[in-house]
């Protein structure tokens, strides 16, 4: 892959459901290896974007370019754009009938066509990275929130994805659990995965985002690094949702 | 009058109506008739191994195969009915609602006695078993292709989201991940439309049936006019509840377990 074409590339995109327009016009990039943050208050679009990047949402106007290629183009093979696209989603969304190694197996087989052995190789050495080797065999249902999150991590990687995409991956966990889930996002940033994070856990923003893009009123407001966007944020907007988020 | 004596009174009053029915009937019942009318153990006796071996063997062949044509009918149905193509939606509807709104007997006559009339000749094979299981099968679809498309609307959005997220086709996605997920939420419905399939078969008679093409109740009917006995209908009722209870036990075993896991 040229190192040259960002990996993510977003222009003049809107999003409308019915007659609500939920991006107004949106302008951004993400570099490789670069971690960003998307933070903004509920409603405001941050989502939508991220679900705009995988086609997940289909944008009203603009473009989207994954790695150069124009996903917003009719002609273009989503499915195969999506598998070097990993996806987390706040809600999980594991397979329930299929046991944690069927979910690891199941795309790397039939989208990919690894054997067995090869899809089950792959699938514990990813469990192994999110510390859930011994799970294999366990159904979704019988994990904490924490667990499934982390299997669900783990699948994305088995299609060796490109880049990440995270959303509000620890807003549904009970609070004892987010800490586990960011580590496994903590290590992956470290190893020069590139992602893209829609999140309210700002200590995770100020210390692994390499930018932090905030989005209120479906436009960017802000965009830079987490010690300006954080630390001295430039708009009253930002200032206003920074407060409130961090206050208690 | 307390309140408490007013309930003692009226439980008093409901098991005293119980008990003078109870006395009634065994006194003013003709045992010995009804017992030879009904339970006439000779004319059992001579319905072995027939009943078995041909009346129920077919009820259970007929049910299976309407069912399996029903079912894989009703699965295209459901999907024709969540397309995004309008005439496919319609035409689904369509079907579901005709076949809903009529008697299962008259979609059997046309499929034995219309179609050939209009079709010169033309004529559904296999005989009893062919038309009776593409009529019932019809019907059958259409009951099930509601039940399934709303098993395959209970499972969550973001399965698919994720199933497409991870590169999947949609028909994959629909068959490895939602399909499996929907069967699950609706084997109980389904299991329920088997055994009301199992009664259906008894509308077969019209069909006109020999010797070894009878079920059930065509087996039992036949035998009761020809031993002027109403035994071998009791005979057939045991068996037609020796298949049935079992499947509506097992219904309620499912329900309990997906209760439980969700």
């Amino acid at each position: 892959m040229n190192s040259n074409v960002p990996p993510i590339k977003i222009v003049g995109l809107h999003k409308s459901f019915g007659n609500l327009e939920v991006l107004k016009g949106i302008d951004f990039e993400v570099a490789t290896g670069e971690v960003v943050c998307v933070i903004g208050p509920s409603g405001s679009g941050k989502s939508t974007i991220l679900r705009c990047v995988n086609l997940l949402e289909v944008p009203t106007a603009g473009k989207i370019f994954v790695e150069g290629i124009d996903i917003t183009d009719f002609e273009t093979d989503v499915d195969a754009v999506r598998t070097r696209i990993g996806m987390v989603f706040q809600r999980f969304n594991l397979f329930p009938h299929l046991t944690v190694l069927g979910n690891l197996t199941i795309a790397q087989k039939r989208v990919l066509k690894r054997s067995d052995d090869e899809a089950n190789d792959v699938a514990n050495k990813m469990l192994e990275r999110v510390g859930l080797t011994d799970k294999a065999d366990e159904f979704p249902i019988r994990l904490s929130g924490g667990q499934q999150q982390r299997v669900a991590i783990a699948r994305s990687l088995c299609m060796n994805p490109n880049l990440m995409l995270f959303d509000e991956p620890t807003s549904a966990l009970d609070p004892e659990l987010v800490g586990e889930v960011l580590d496994v996002m903590r290590g992956l940033a470290s190893e020069g995965m590139t992602m893209m994070v829609v999140t309210h856990e700002m200590g995770f923003a100020r210390q692994v985002a390499d930018r932090v893009a905030f989005i209120d009123g479906g436009v960017i407001v802000e965009d830079g690094p987490p010690a300006q966007v954080i630390e001295s944020p430039q708009h009253e907007r930002t200032r206003k949702f920074l407060e409130a988020v961090q206050h208690y | 009058m307390t309140k408490r004596t007013k309930l003692l009174i009226s439980r008093a009053t409901l098991y005293s109506v119980l008990v003078i029915i109870a006395i009634v009937v065994l006194l003013f019942a003709d045992w010995a008739t009804l017992q030879r009318s009904f339970a006439n153990v000779d004319v059992a006796a001579d319905m072995l191994p027939e009943v078995i071996t041909i009346a129920a063997k077919n009820t259970l062949l007929y049910t299976l195969l309407a069912f399996s044509l029903g079912l894989v009918m009703a699965l295209i149905l459901a999907l024709m009915k969540m397309s995004p193509i309008r005439p496919y939606k319609w035409i689904a509807t369509a079907y579901i609602e005709l076949f809903r709104g009529l008697p299962a007997l008259v979609t059997l006559i046309f499929v034995a006695f219309a179609l050939p009339i209009a079709f010169d000749g033309f004529e559904v094979p296999g005989g009893t078993l062919g038309k009776g299981a593409v009529g019932l099968g019809i019907v059958a679809a259409a009951y099930m292709a509601e039940t399934i498309r709303a098993g395959i609307q209970a499972v969550p959005r973001g399965q698919m989201e994720a199933a497409r997220s991870l590169g999947m086709s949609p028909g994959q996605a629909m068959s490895r991940i939602i399909l499996p997920q929907a069967f699950r939420i609706i084997i109980p419905p389904l299991t329920n439309e088997l055994v009301l399939l199992i009664k259906d078969t008894s509308l077969f008679f019209v069909l006109g049936t020999t010797p070894v093409s009878k079920e059930l109740t065509k087996f039992g009917r036949d035998l009761m006019n020809q031993k002027f006995n109403g035994t071998p209908l009791t005979v057939i009722a045991i068996v037609y509840l020796a298949i049935t209870l079992p499947l509506t036990q097992l219904v309620a075993v499912l329900e309990r377990k997906a209760a439980k896991a969700r």
